[in-house]
């Protein structure tokens, strides 16, 4: 029987947080390759969703910038899908699978898994997006004004990293739940489509209900894209692109420090109320 | 036992248990702010694009069209996924499925049960989202003036097409090992699109209109607004050539159709999940 080596190296400091996030993002980036039912399910479900709304916009002879905005709105939707289900009950489902035990005794740091989650996610979700507006773009004939094209780069990077911020946080506050974890993400779903403007301009709400909005890094990212991409957008805007980027910048620091911080305290709960093993299905 | 019995004992029980697991996850307030806030939301999506394009013209009948269509498209997502969902949760979540099928239990009539709680949060998410159509967003639906009788017959009609159209879902995850929780949701988004649930089919491109005429769903809708709010159907031409009857008899002849369609392929889906030891398989997916 052959013999395995001892390790003669052993990563540690950001030599091992680097190793985990590279470990962690593999799965979900190789696996773009090995499983492409992805193409069916991740990219055809959100264009019939987009279909749809594209399809009232036009019974209702709304202007057509209005279709490329469910697009885009379209695509999104993939980002938050992900959010929710990839990141924030992430850990809940490595508990229920019982993996959440091996990844707090092995030496990788916990934020390190996190972020190879993130990275992984963000990866492989882009691909999705991008399918969906390429193919949206062209079912439906979008035309789209680049009128500033780095700063749409800019706050596409933004909105990712803060969305991607707040899903750390969140998926340490999931830690602490138990069946109540698939009902709370499942009811995050419209309610977000609806005060984040997924598919229509938030200027159109009220100031202070679109201004609580903006806490979510998809309400003020999907609105400065719509003022970027297209000819109406400026005209629809909530807020200025500029002040929009400041308050990203604003976010993405905001909730990638404050999912460092919860992570280690509901951790920390998690093993004093013995919750990281249980399972209550 | 007699399998009358048999089958009535399956349902009941089924029903029982699935309103505990759905429903007692959380204490009864949270519970029913889920109830009421995902569809209302749902509704608020369609509501402020409708509200944006047209300026508040809430009287218009396609806004009527539009969100009653919308109302009772709540009952497909419950209804047909709820009762194929059973499937996976039982094998895949609570891994009891094994232990079903060696009980004397009927699973199909297990099946329908599981989806009679989501039955019930359906009815109660319909209801708010109608009240609140009529109240604030001017839905012209007057209590006097519905064509009770063709409501009660289409409404009990839908409600048992989609319970089989279920069972057809559950025949189909039972074969599937991965992706099976988004055939559901796959199902769902298809009919939503080529249904005409949320625009007339008239929107539609003339090559993809047929998906909506064949579609049992589609004249369901059709006559659960004629019946609720008759003069929408003189608004738009889809349909206005039929009478109600009609419409009444396509449906019914339909929902012969997929119901007998739905019981064979589950017989022959399960039958396949036995011999390849699919009952008890969990992929952890």
């Amino acid at each position: 029987m052959p013999m395995i080596s001892p390790l003669s190296h052993r990563n540690s400091g950001w030599r091992l947080f680097l190793q985990t996030v590279i470990g962690r993002s593999y799965p979900r980036t190789i696996g773009q390759q090995r499983e492409k039912s992805w193409i069916i399910f991740d990219v055809f479900l959100p264009l019939l969703s987009v279909a749809s709304y594209v399809f009232v916009y036009r019974a209702i002879h709304a202007p057509e910038d209005y279709v490329g905005f469910v697009v885009i709105g379209g695509a999104m939707t993939a980002f938050w899908m992900n959010i929710l289900w990839g990141m924030s009950s992430q850990l809940y489902w490595e508990k229920e699978t019982g993996n959440l035990p091996l990844f707090i005794i092995a030496p990788g740091p916990l934020t390190g898994i996190l972020l190879g989650m993130a990275v992984g996610g963000l990866f492989a979700t882009t691909l999705r997006a991008a399918v969906i507006i390429l193919l949206g773009s062209l079912l439906f004939q979008v035309k789209y004004v680049f009128t500033d094209l780095e700063s749409l780069l800019a706050v596409f990077f933004l909105c990712m990293v803060a969305l991607y911020g707040l899903g750390m946080m969140t998926s340490s506050l999931f830690l602490l739940l138990s069946r109540e974890a698939y009902h709370l993400a499942n009811l995050a779903q419209e309610p977000v489509y609806l005060i984040s403007g997924f598919y229509f301009p938030i200027k159109s709400f009220p100031f202070w209900l679109a201004t609580a909005a903006s806490i979510l890094p998809l309400t003020l990212g999907l609105d400065a894209m719509r003022q970027l991409a297209f000819s109406s957008g400026p005209t629809l805007g909530f807020l200025s692109v500029p002040l929009e980027i400041v308050i990203l910048i604003g976010l993405t620091i905001v909730f990638l420090v404050m999912a460092q911080w919860l992570l280690k305290y509901i951790e920390k709960i998690a093993i004093q109320e013995g919750r990281l093993t249980e399972s209550r299905r | 036992m007699s399998r009358p019995s048999a089958s009535w004992n399956s349902f009941k029980t089924a029903a029982w248990l699935g309103w505990q697991i759905e429903s007692n996850w959380a204490d009864p307030f949270l519970f029913a702010v889920y109830s009421f806030v995902k569809p209302l939301s749902s509704a608020g999506i369609l509501v402020v694009m409708y509200a944006l394009i047209s300026g508040g013209n809430f009287g218009a009948p396609i806004f009527a069209y539009i969100y009653i269509g919308m109302a009772f498209y709540l009952y497909v997502g419950s209804i047909m996924t709820g009762v194929s969902w059973a499937i996976i949760d039982d094998r895949e979540h609570y891994r009891t499925l094994k232990y079903i099928y060696v009980a004397p239990v009927r699973v199909p009539y297990y099946l329908l049960g599981r989806g009679m709680a989501r039955f019930l949060i359906g009815s109660i998410s319909v209801l708010i989202t109608l009240t609140f159509g009529v109240l604030f967003l001017k839905i012209p639906i007057v209590l006097s003036a519905i064509n009770w009788p063709l409501f009660l017959v289409v409404f009990v009609m839908g409600i048992l097409l989609l319970a089989m159209m279920g069972v057809l879902l559950g025949g189909i995850t039972l074969m599937m090992a991965n992706h099976s929780f988004m055939v559901g949701d796959a199902v769902a988004s298809a009919l939503y699109l080529f249904s005409g649930a949320i625009f007339p089919l008239e929107v539609l491109p003339a090559w993809l209109r047929p998906f909506g005429y064949i579609m049992p769903i589609t004249y369901w809708l059709e006559l659960l607004r004629r019946s609720l709010v008759g003069s929408i159907s003189q608004s738009f031409p889809t349909f206005t050539a039929l009478s109600d009857a009609q419409l009444l008899e396509i449906l019914f002849g339909l929902t012969i159709l997929f119901g007998g369609a739905a019981l064979a392929t589950f017989q022959l889906c399960e039958s396949w999940a036995r011999e390849h030891s699919r009952l008890d398989s969990t992929s952890n997916y």
